[in-house]
């Protein structure tokens, strides 16, 4: 009985990770963001796009010269007060993608960070999903 | 279901020869020493820096990604840091003292004992809390360590002079066991691990009384971390260092390879300063995921801004968080869950578990969820920055040197469109494996299973809140 709750756990998991989902997201567009870079921080913090849309990011630093790497789409650009840099790339992939500095700023550049989400974030619903999948059927397994 | 590994007598020679271990220590101490000059006379920018990139990237994720979870509490045998004071201790760098014979300096000018030269290590301090409020206390300063060169090797420094000073007053690694504030999380999550060193039979150990496995031999050393190894049922406090399987002169001790986890199936009679460090990692856990790699610049700057009236404010709040919030939450969940479970008829008996032995029984469930969050956590940042090892190695101080041709490597993020689907089977294999140690944990305290479902859902909760602060 406990493999076979055990099997439909992992099957219900690969489910909830792999299946293919009819989600229609918005109409795509072209998004024009500016990002602001100074002293290890990215403002906005957090840049929200929809799948499909044509991104194009303008960097503008501050204060020292600053990078703009997108994880997962591999584009960067470079920028210094008064000379902004831009990337461009199509939001083909939902989830969240870190964006980091890409030139070396001071002591906390490794962790000048911000996030690129991109609707519908199904990476995420899926983890989580598949998280309270995993675990209900772990309860159940491990019941007695 | 285990397999006595040291059984082939290859494996066995090479696992009693001192050689290798002794030889991984030394290369480990040569690079600790460059860690430390680059920490004092390298470039302050900790990405061109030796030590910061190969402690907090390359050793930490080795750390956490490997040695851990494979191994246990293996870097412990090989770690620089005891490495001096060990050789002050036995006098000699390789070949054991006859019978095993330590020296401390307090065994030869306090005589503290009959024997010359035992000075034993004070009993309030025989837990790991120290080594846990010493893991807080670096936490505290962990966004000033883990980016300026100087604090690292000033860190370090003060760790290998803290051993040494320990080594001449106590004799073993008594700061390894009861101090180390790395041993500590070390030690609880090498539980996990599918490695370990055992007796074969304790019935021979029962009859062996010259114990030279605890008290040393021609053979080799006592113990260096205080086990009796018939008594040894986790690898909570084995480095697998392989010194009873030197000494033990019955050929009673064993290097077994096992199923992952074992050491945790057993919740009962757990310590509550071994729970407290398992809720204390997965604070810690949070609080650098929100910090150093959320999009939140101005908290990394304030983490990093030591002594300011805002670096107190964080302080203050990562000790709450990890201290009361944390803990707090959980022992409240075990407390609905025995609530839920009614009066158990274990209980009733009289069987049941005081609150202490429950808490920590259930915190097992806590070491494989704990270890899945910071591999997790480990992968975030190290695959986006380990890139910088290469330059680094061939110009250590950032003084524009080129040992190796490697100096001009760029930058370059590896697997970072992978991350989340390495991380998500990795959380949910976690997950899994607490839920099923929240229910053991039941059952092996006399509770009914409902007891465990606050526990589970503590667990369910902490991996949604990671994935909400990565993915969403």
């Amino acid at each position: 009985m406990r493999w076979i709750a055990g099997g439909i756990t992992v099957a219900a998991v690969l489910l909830a990770l792999l299946a293919p989902l009819p989600v229609a997201g918005a109409a795509p567009q072209e998004r024009h963001i500016t990002v602001t870079a100074s002293r290890f921080a990215f403002e906005p913090g957090t840049v929200r796009v929809n799948r499909g849309d044509t991104v194009t990011i303008r960097l503008e630093s501050t204060d020292v010269v600053h990078g703009l790497y997108v994880d997962g789409y591999g584009v960067s650009a470079q920028a210094e007060p008064g000379r902004p840099g831009l990337v461009r790339f199509v939001a083909d992939r939902d989830g969240a993608f870190h964006f980091r500095c890409a030139t070396p700023c001071g002591n906390l550049h490794p962790f000048m960070i911000g996030k690129l989400i991109i609707n519908p974030n199904l990476t995420w619903l899926r983890a989580v999903a598949a998280t309270l999948v995993a675990a209900a059927g772990a309860v159940v397994v491990f019941w007695k | 279901m285990h397999y006595a590994i040291s059984e082939i007598p290859v494996i066995r020679r090479f696992l009693k020869s001192r050689w290798p271990q002794w030889g991984i220590t030394v290369l480990t101490l040569a690079v600790f020493v460059v860690v430390i000059v680059t920490g004092l006379f390298g470039t302050p920018a900790g990405n061109h820096n030796f030590g910061i990139i190969y402690v907090w990237l390359v050793w930490w994720a080795l750390l956490k990604l490997v040695l851990v979870p494979f191994l246990g509490r293996f870097w412990c045998s090989i770690c620089p840091i005891p490495a001096p004071g060990d050789w002050l201790q036995r006098r000699s760098i390789l070949t054991p003292r006859p019978g095993g014979k330590l020296y401390t300096l307090a065994g030869r000018v306090l005589r503290k004992s009959a024997a010359g030269a035992v000075h034993p290590w004070p009993r309030f301090l025989r837990n790991i809390w120290a080594q846990n409020f010493g893991f807080l206390a670096v936490a505290l300063f962990s966004a000033l360590i883990l980016t300026s060169p100087l604090a690292t090797a000033l860190t370090l420094l003060a760790f290998i002079l803290t051993s040494l000073g320990v080594s001449l007053l106590f004799e073993r690694r008594a700061f390894c066991r009861y101090l180390c504030p790395i041993g500590g999380f070390v030690g609880v999550y090498g539980q996990v691990a599918p490695v370990a060193v055992r007796v074969k039979d304790p019935a021979v150990c029962l009859a062996h009384t010259e114990k030279p496995c605890y008290v040393g031999s021609d053979a080799g050393y006592g113990c260096p971390y205080f086990n009796l190894p018939q008594k040894l049922n986790t690898n909570m406090l084995c480095s697998m260092c392989g010194e009873c399987l030197r000494t033990c002169d019955r050929n009673n001790v064993a290097f077994y390879i096992r199923p992952p986890g074992v050491d945790l199936l057993d919740t009962r009679d757990r310590r509550l300063d071994e729970a407290f460090n398992g809720l204390m990692m997965l604070a810690a856990a949070f609080v650098y995921s929100v910090v150093l790699i959320g999009a939140d610049g101005r908290l990394k700057v304030i983490a990093r801004a030591v002594g300011t009236p805002e670096w107190f404010a964080y302080a203050a709040g990562l000790l709450l968080f990890s201290v009361a919030l944390v803990p707090g939450l959980f022992w409240l969940c075990v407390r609905l869950g025995q609530w839920m479970a009614g009066r158990d008829p274990a209980a009733a008996a009289g069987r049941g578990s005081r609150h202490a032995d429950l808490f920590a029984g259930y915190a097992t469930a806590l070491v494989p969820l704990g270890l899945a969050i910071w591999i997790a956590f480990t992968l975030s940042f190290t695959l986006a920055n380990v890139s910088y090892a290469w330059p680094a190695l061939s110009d250590p101080f950032g003084w524009g040197w080129d040992l190796f041709g490697t100096a001009a490597m760029s930058w370059t993020p590896y697997l970072m469109g992978i991350i989340a689907y390495l991380q998500i089977p990795v959380l949910l294999a976690g997950l899994v494996a607490a839920v099923a140690l929240a229910f053991r944990a039941a059952r092996q305290h006399g509770q009914r299973p409902a007891a465990a479902l606050p526990v589970s859902a503590f667990c369910v909760s902490a991996v949604v809140a990671l994935l909400t602060l990565y993915m969403a």
